[in-house]
């Protein structure tokens, strides 16, 4: 099932004299459960891509579907509660809330969305194990590194149980190690919890273990190629 | 957890936050001492001359005030008394005599005011006998005059010797008689101490030759917020005897005035403070602002209403509003209760120089919850009018700019 359909979308700046034309009439789809890298050089469009399908930003033309939901016509108001209880995000900087605890940042959202006191506290110590964090669960983000706090930012982005989770150059700040330990989360969530992720980046370690990997230049779309030799969790 | 993410957010910088707290502080401390000096000061003028002389409302004739003129006294009769008396809020009635006569004693004079009254009433108007220095207060049947201070001092006259007043009477009847200093009076009120002398009514209409009249009924009242209500109550039965009420603020009209201006400069120095304050507090706000412009984009990407984000950085403002306001209030406390007991007493020739103008030279302070309360209002409006910024920054915020803005 396809839960983003992306139709010859654009973005124009307006830089003076100049329109600098970010992302240039791309169309795709993204199925659900899938694990799927953009990737090209820097200025090419990934992050204006993700922006707008993240429902961040506004395409100057095309539309973004997600799930069915036509987002370019939300207003403001119902993006943000669409994105709430859809996507999840993870940011390249982590960005935490620098006073909760690792534990008050993972609940944060649930408390957003209502849910009662119990489930929340559950499903925290839930995913913050997941992410082997659960020895850290009261500790602030300035005390972790980041390695771990870019898993509390994954565990976060799960807590709302969205149709799937957008990462922006998710490992672009971190060390090999921990490279590493936060992909082989994400590659179990997405194996074992059927999650979509679709992520920017421009590391190979990560674009090596993505089942399909997007490649953007100057705006467009030049590639768009499965990568066989990755058992996709679909085919389990 | 709203309360909590505030809560916390406020002592993220430790140092800004008690730096703004103080500064409502030392606003909300120097506002209070100061609005404590001026009303206390103006209850003391106000009850030196209406609780002290005057009472809140006086019958009179009409045009009596302007002149002063014994001549423009009238006969009262025990049923305008009793008619005046049965009117709510009425505490006590007053007939005065009062008029202008010349003061000797050995080679010294001086122009006076004499008043006559029934001592015992004058007591429970104006509680005369606080103010006894020396010697005895009067009794209706005494024959006796009580001299303010001032007055005795410069006439060099003490008790037990006698006083010599010449002047004229009631349509131009001379009046001048001998009578005996019973007691020495002190009037806090520089212009009063040197100028009353007190006789019995009966006395002082015999020395001004004026039969049964009066110049005036002092009327103090057992509320005196129901001033309006008494004064157009009496009214209605004194106007259609040629007499009218005259309340207290239009008998003292300078110093209603005085204390008008006075109080405008008064608020206009609390102005100028709050307004240092309040550029204070809005430049933290800004900072704070700008510097969790990203944070603020990042909370409503991951699906934060902006309500809920504006009523964050709002509680925030109150927090730092209300310990600054509440630790305003604790110092502000001992020190006005301390000298509302202990009013500072202008020494030396300052002393001298405010005594010259008419006034006390004390410095009362004021003790009263509502300006406590008024100052702080005002003072978390202050904040709350701060708290708009971000508020309205929030609101109009751009997710996509504010998580790539260079703050945070």
């Amino acid at each position: 099932m396809e839960i983003i359909q992306i139709k010859d979308l654009h973005k124009t700046y307006d830089e003076g004299k100049i329109e600098v034309h970010a992302v240039n009439g791309i169309s795709l789809t993204v199925a659900e459960g899938e694990f799927t890298a953009i990737v090209g050089p820097s200025g090419s469009g990934k992050t204006t891509l993700l922006n707008m399908i993240g429902g961040l930003d506004r395409p100057s033309g095309g539309e973004v579907i997600i799930n069915g939901t036509e987002i370019t016509k939300l207003s403001s108001r119902e993006l943000i509660n669409f994105r709430l209880n859809n996507i999840g995000f993870v940011f390249q900087s982590y960005n935490l809330i620098p006073v909760l605890t690792a534990h008050e940042n993972v609940e944060f959202i649930m408390q957003l969305q209502n849910k009662p006191q119990t489930e929340r506290h559950k499903r925290t110590i839930e995913l913050l194990e997941s992410v082997g964090l659960g020895d850290k669960m009261d500790v602030r983000p300035r005390y972790l590194s980041g390695g771990q706090q870019q898993r509390v930012a994954v565990a976060r982005a799960l807590a709302s149980k969205p149709r799937f989770i957008l990462a922006d150059e998710p490992t672009a700040n971190l060390d090999s190690k921990a490279t590493a330990n936060l992909l082989e989360i994400m590659e179990r969530l997405n194996h074992e919890e059927k999650m979509t992720f679709l992520f920017s980046t421009h590391d190979q370690r990560v674009v090596n273990k993505a089942h399909r990997v997007i490649t953007i230049e100057d705006g467009i779309v030049i590639s768009d190629v499965e990568q066989q030799h990755i058992v996709h969790p679909s085919d389990c | 957890m709203l309360l909590t993410l505030a809560w916390r957010n406020i002592w993220r910088n430790r140092r800004r936050t008690l730096i703004t707290a103080a500064s409502v502080l030392f606003a909300l401390f120097f506002a209070l001492i100061m609005r404590s000096m001026q009303i206390g000061t103006y209850a003391r003028m106000t009850d030196n001359l209406v609780q002290a002389f005057t009472g809140y409302l006086q019958v009179q004739k009409k045009g009596y005030w302007e002149n002063k003129d014994i001549n423009q006294s009238f006969v009262v009769t025990d049923s305008l008394l009793h008619s005046i008396s049965k009117v709510g809020n009425v505490s006590v009635i007053v007939p005065r005599l009062e008029y202008f006569a010349l003061a000797s004693f050995g080679l010294q004079a001086k122009g006076c005011a004499i008043i006559g009254t029934d001592p015992a009433k004058e007591e429970q108007l104006t509680h005369l006998k606080k103010w006894l220095q020396s010697g005895d207060f009067l009794a209706e049947g005494d024959n006796g005059v009580l001299l303010a201070s001032k007055l005795a001092a410069y006439l060099k006259i003490k008790v037990g010797d006698t006083l010599v007043l010449i002047g004229q009477g009631y349509h131009g009847v001379s009046a001048a008689g001998k009578f005996p200093v019973k007691g020495i009076l002190h009037f806090p009120s520089p212009d009063l101490d040197g100028q009353l002398i007190y006789m019995p009514l009966r006395m002082c209409r015999d020395f001004f030759s004026a039969g049964d009249r009066v110049t005036s009924l002092a009327i103090n009242l057992d509320d005196p917020s129901g001033l309006n209500l008494a004064e157009s109550h009496i009214n209605n039965i004194v106007l259609p005897l040629g007499l009218l009420t005259m309340p207290w603020q239009e008998m003292l009209v300078e110093l209603v005035q005085y204390i008008k201006s006075d109080n405008a400069s008064g608020l206009i120095m609390l102005a100028i403070l709050y307004l240092v304050v309040a550029f204070g507090v809005f430049g933290t706000v800004v900072m704070m602002t700008s510097e969790r412009t990203r944070e603020f984009g990042i909370m409503i990407a991951i699906g934060m209403k902006k309500w809920k984000l504006a009523v964050v950085t709002l509680v925030e403002m109150l927090m730092i509003g209300t310990l600054g306001i509440l630790a305003g209030i604790i110092v502000s406390i001992p020190v006005i209760g301390y000298f509302y007991n202990h009013p500072v007493d202008y020494g030396g020739d300052m002393g001298t120089i405010i005594e010259n103008y008419g006034f006390e030279p004390k410095m009362y302070f004021a003790f009263q919850p509502d300006f406590f309360l008024a100052q702080s209002l005002v003072v978390a409006i202050i904040v709350l009018a701060a708290a708009c910024y971000p508020a309205t920054r929030i609101f109009r915020l751009k997710e996509i700019n504010a998580i790539h803005s260079k703050f945070n």
